[in-house]
């Protein structure tokens, strides 16, 4: 097994926190991991995105310009990132914002709606594991007891009451992924 | 198996340094590695094992205070990006002129000048060839994981003392931002007085007994017959280092037409594009210096008797070129492929760059 995925969005949505959180899990699966976020002058509202790999082997190049999946966040992030999506790879993406859909037709594309299922829970930073859940749905590639694990490494401890509540919305990310076009 | 843990190689350094007994730690913020010193303040060392952290007021109050921590036979540090680590360079000499130990970690930044804040490889000139004044040399490690990173601190201390000599850590914005799984090291007690007196007495200060003559700490010597020998001195030393300590590694090299010399993160990338280039039925593999001084000539100039042409990469407008063809006395094509200024080549550009240059060429 081996998933090379690039998570955009704004700057406050936990696009590197996501990615951190994948990544751990995949550790605590006996994966190899690499986590190379865009760092710069960004900032809260600026984009922000992050390449995480998973891997069962050892991993050559933390830096790719093609993709197995694109977690895409806002309309700036697709306009970079559908291009570089591997043929027959995977789009995911959170309609709300999006004015330009993607066109590709030779890759698979499904939609969370994230923000709105954020809105629904009541917690706007819950936004990111919701956008986990789905992902996950869509590529099983670790297990849920692992994500589990991987929350308790990334987040700090005097945070650990918020687990179920992460837990949950990844569930609820999982229920919520609408399949949009499969090839 | 020690702990496992997702980590940047910027915080895996300042890790690995409380870990590996470090007695202080002086540093200056400057991106791409100011988490070194951010890991270091939140993690209180001082509480745990003693270790020193201060933030200087300036690069050159920073290696100063290296200077002076090592010349009292302590394991000291300081680390920064390109334009801080050439406001070092003055105190860097210095300290190879004492001869005393010390790590120099250089997250490394695109340039000139103040240049940008992305990656670059662009300071290979400046940590091989001296950087700073006079004939002297640094042992400069290149790693290209995070888990080097870990590995290389205790390495480089290890190294320092051993030749007293400073050693830098020469990496880039990729490393140092890049999380990756790493296995810590275990936790090394820091040295005691009593075994730096033993151990270290007979250069550094540790206050004079009646048994010795005083250590004097200086890299002054105005009597220019002295300060020769003092050179030859250095030089043989030199020499040892390039003997005893060349280390590098090779991937899919055995049966290679073409090889790929390339070190730290562009490495790593090159090691895609010998994947990429070898499922096109491209013969290619890659030879990785870890150690940029002391650099791998014979390991080269063996290779070059078995290759048609070598393509270096690296994240500059081109330095190591220059180390590999003196290696392989130019016996066969090398040419370079760079990105620099902050950006970054991706895998199939270096495939490209290896079919026109040196396939085609």
């Amino acid at each position: 097994m081996k998933e090379e995925i690039i998570i955009a969005g704004f700057g406050g949505q936990g696009v590197l926190s996501l990615g951190k959180i994948l990544a751990y899990s995949g550790i605590m699966q006996d994966q190899e991991v690499t986590w190379m976020p865009s760092y710069g002058p960004e900032m809260r509202g600026g984009t922000a995105n992050v390449t995480v790999i998973l891997s069962d082997d050892q991993i050559s190049s933390p830096i790719i310009n093609s993709y197995d999946t694109a977690i895409i966040l806002n309309q700036q992030s697709l306009d970079k990132f559908e291009k570089h999506v591997k043929p027959g790879g995977t789009l995911l993406y959170d309609p709300n914002g999006i004015i330009n859909p993607p066109t590709r037709k030779d890759i698979n594309i499904f939609q969370i709606e994230g923000t709105e299922e954020a809105g629904k829970m009541g917690n706007a930073k819950i936004f990111n594991m919701i956008i986990m859940g789905a992902f996950l749905k869509i590529k099983p590639i670790v297990q849920l007891e692992n994500v589990k694990k991987g929350l308790e490494k990334s987040i700090p401890e005097r945070y650990h009451n918020l687990i179920p509540l992460n837990i949950e919305a990844i569930q609820r990310g999982m229920s919520a992924v609408k399949e949009v076009q499969k090839v | 198996m020690g702990e496992l843990r997702l980590m940047k190689g910027n915080e895996v350094i300042a890790e690995a340094a409380i870990r590996c007994g470090c007695d202080g730690y002086f540093g200056y913020p400057i991106t791409p590695q100011s988490e070194v010193m951010e890991t270091l303040m939140a993690r209180k060392p001082w509480e745990e094992t003693g270790m020193v952290v201060v933030q200087a007021e300036s690069e050159v109050a920073a290696i100063n205070m290296v200077y002076g921590g090592a010349g009292c036979g302590k394991k000291v540090m300081t680390s920064s990006s390109s334009p801080g680590i050439s406001l070092k360079q003055e105190g860097i000499t210095y300290i190879a002129g004492a001869e005393l130990p010390c790590l120099v970690v250089n997250v490394v930044r695109g340039g000139p000048g103040l240049g940008t804040i992305q990656p670059a490889q662009s300071d290979y000139f400046q940590a091989v060839k001296g950087g700073g004044h006079g004939d002297y040399k640094l042992i400069v490690l290149a790693p290209n994981s995070v888990q080097e990173m870990n590995d290389f601190v205790d390495l480089g201390f290890e190294l320092a003392f051993k030749y007293l000599n400073p050693v830098m850590i020469l990496s880039d914005g990729i490393i140092g931002q890049m999380m990756e799984k790493v296995e810590l090291s275990d936790i090394k007690p820091r040295m005691t007085d009593e075994y730096i007196a033993k151990n270290h007495g007979s250069w550094a200060t540790t206050g004079k007994p009646g048994s010795r003559n005083r250590n004097i700490i200086t890299s002054l010597e105005l009597d220019s017959a002295k300060q020769e020998k003092f050179n030859h001195k250095l030089q043989a030393k030199y020499a040892k280092i390039q003997e005893d300590e060349v280390r590098f590694d090779t991937y899919k090299a055995e049966d290679a037409d073409y090889l790929i010399v390339a070190y730290g993160s562009s490495s790593r990338i090159s090691k895609k594009a010998v994947e990429l280039a070898r499922a096109k039925g491209i013969k290619v593999g890659l030879i990785r210096p870890i150690t940029l001084f002391p650099f791998p000539v014979k390991e080269l100039n063996g290779f070059a008797k078995k290759v048609k042409g070598m393509l270096t990469v690296e994240m500059s407008a081109g330095q190591m070129i220059e180390d590999v063809k003196l290696a392989v006395e130019c016996s066969i094509p090398v040419e370079h492929f760079g990105r620099y200024g902050g950006m970054i080549p991706s895998p199939d550009e270096i495939v490209a760059a290896l079919e026109q240059k040196i396939i085609g060429g």
